[in-house]
């Protein structure tokens, strides 16, 4: 009976909700680390070098970064032709399940709708800060990174992927949640009732956290605007060359 | 001297109905609007036989039970769909727009035929105890044993009426026909869990181990929040997606 058995519909669920789940786990990792920079210049480029192996290895290796943004990118492209096979594939389909979340006004329906939206959009939001952190995985920094917020206008990405990945991850955690957790049926209302309040609550505390990040990342590539492209060297390593 | 109760004066309804019968070619499908004084805990069921009574004699709707048992009357309220006997005129504003549920075929204004969506998607999933030496069993002899939670799980599942209300709330049923929605997923629950049934996972995941059945599910969660009978259809899936990937 198992040999004739296809588990792909299985694997390709499971997959997609784990895709998922680690890269949700990651964008949150993410927005503490490149947030150090609301501790500080200093913060920032201690934690830039960590992710550089130079805590380790004692001399930088951004091709560490490189590798890094490679594995993300495999996630999210698994993910994305996973997530793909939901998508509305005609203009039927759109048109039935923009007449019925319309009528509906359901939260969760409407919910699932963003998702699309916003899956669509890291399509190219997502792709754009990748392949910039790819092949310049060496332009990271206090004054490297707000040049390229600032000077290389990359905000306006920025103030769209914030937006996009934590509406997506947010919501994305409570709908996993969802469909697989083994509620009970007696407090499933109530656990999805909390479970809501908390997606709400942590995708504005990850946007508020982003939007001081990026606020500071553009304050200061503003004001290092005229020296744009210059890097950061650190009061107590004046004399050392490694910089960023 | 006590004060003599007045009756108050109800609102006046109107009731806005999808009209359409698909066996006249003539026919084209419009909004047609009655005028309608609400009555004291006035249901939808109440108000639309009133309307066939005193305005429209041709108006078609489907009722039976009026008691939320038989699962005929389901339809689409303001949007939503639901069930016309179980809603009340007060719950609702003075407009009220009545459509059909979508998804099933139309037998005319109100009136779908949810018993053959029902019966296609019950031969296809199989939706009956399946058992080996049925035909030799004593039917003299005590039936086995249950502990009374599970019968009461199953009972649980069984509280479905098949009025189709969650494949009308279904996003999913919606764009893809195949979709077998929270009815059919629970009835295979229903019989995963009923230990007279000897399929094992395996030959359920046969059955809803796909897109059209519990991994096509997208999790909107309209069944779960649109059954008249509230059942437990959210986490019924859940366990089903989770037996399935399992096996």
């Amino acid at each position: 009976m198992s040999k004739q058995l296809n588990l792909w519909p299985a694997r390709m669920d499971l997959l997609e909700s784990l895709t998922g789940l680690l890269l949700v786990l990651f964008i949150w990792g993410h927005m503490f680390f490149e947030s150090s920079i609301l501790l500080g210049k200093d913060a920032m480029l201690w934690v830039t070098r960590m992710f550089e192996g130079a805590h380790i290895f004692d001399k930088p290796y951004p091709l560490l970064v490189s590798g890094a943004v490679a594995a993300i990118f495999v996630l999210i492209a698994v993910h994305a032709i996973l997530a793909l096979r939901k998508f509305p594939g005609s203009y039927r389909q759109y048109h039935s399940f923009h007449r019925h979340m319309g009528a509906m006004r359901h939260a969760d329906t409407t919910l699932w709708y963003v998702q699309v939206i916003t899956g669509f959009a890291m399509f190219f939001l997502a792709s754009s800060h990748l392949y910039v952190v790819f092949v310049q995985p060496d332009n990271i920094g206090p004054y490297a990174s707000s040049d390229r917020v600032w000077t290389g206008r990359f905000w306006i990405l920025y103030v769209l992927l914030l937006i996009s990945v934590h509406l997506h991850a947010g919501i994305g955690m409570y709908r996993l949640a969802m469909k697989w957790w083994p509620f009970k049926a007696a407090s499933a209302a109530l656990a999805r009732k909390r479970l809501k309040l908390a997606m709400w609550c942590v995708i504005a505390f990850f946007l508020c956290l982003g939007s001081a990040s990026l606020v500071t990342y553009m304050k200061i590539g503003y004001e290092h605007a005229d020296r744009a492209g210059e890097r950061y060297v650190p009061a107590t390593e004046s004399n050392h060359p490694v910089s960023n | 001297m006590s004060a003599i109760p007045v009756q108050q004066v109800g609102r006046t309804l109107y009731i806005h109905i999808l009209r359409h019968n698909p066996c006249d070619p003539l026919s084209e499908a419009h909004l047609q609007t009655f005028e309608l004084e609400e009555a004291d805990a006035m249901t939808l069921f109440i108000a639309l036989n009133e309307i066939r009574e005193n305005h429209d004699p041709s108006l078609q709707f489907d009722f039976v039970c009026r008691a939320g048992i038989c699962g005929s009357c389901g339809m689409i309220i303001n949007g939503r769909p639901g069930l016309a006997c179980r809603t009340l005129t007060k719950d609702l504003p003075d407009n009220i727009t009545l459509a059909p549920l979508p998804a099933f075929e139309l037998i005319g204004d109100l009136s779908v035929n949810t018993g053959k969506w029902m019966r296609g998607m019950s031969e296809q999933l199989e939706t009956w105890v399946h058992s080996q030496g049925l035909e030799n069993a004593d039917i003299d002899s005590l039936e086995q044993t249950m502990e009374p939670e599970l019968a009461e799980q199953l009972y649980e599942l069984e509280r479905c009426i098949e009025c189709g209300c969650c494949i009308a709330a279904c996003g999913t049923a919606l764009m893809r026909e195949d979709f077998i929605g929270a009815v059919g997923l629970n009835q295979i629950t229903r019989f995963q869990l009923d230990p007279r049934d000897q399929r094992s996972d395996a030959q359920f995941y046969q059955l809803v181990g796909d897109d059209s059945g519990v991994f096509g599910c997208m999790t909107l969660l309209g069944c779960e929040d649109m059954c008249p009978k509230q059942l437990p259809l959210a986490t019924q899936i859940a366990f089903l997606r989770r037996r399935m990937a399992m096996v």
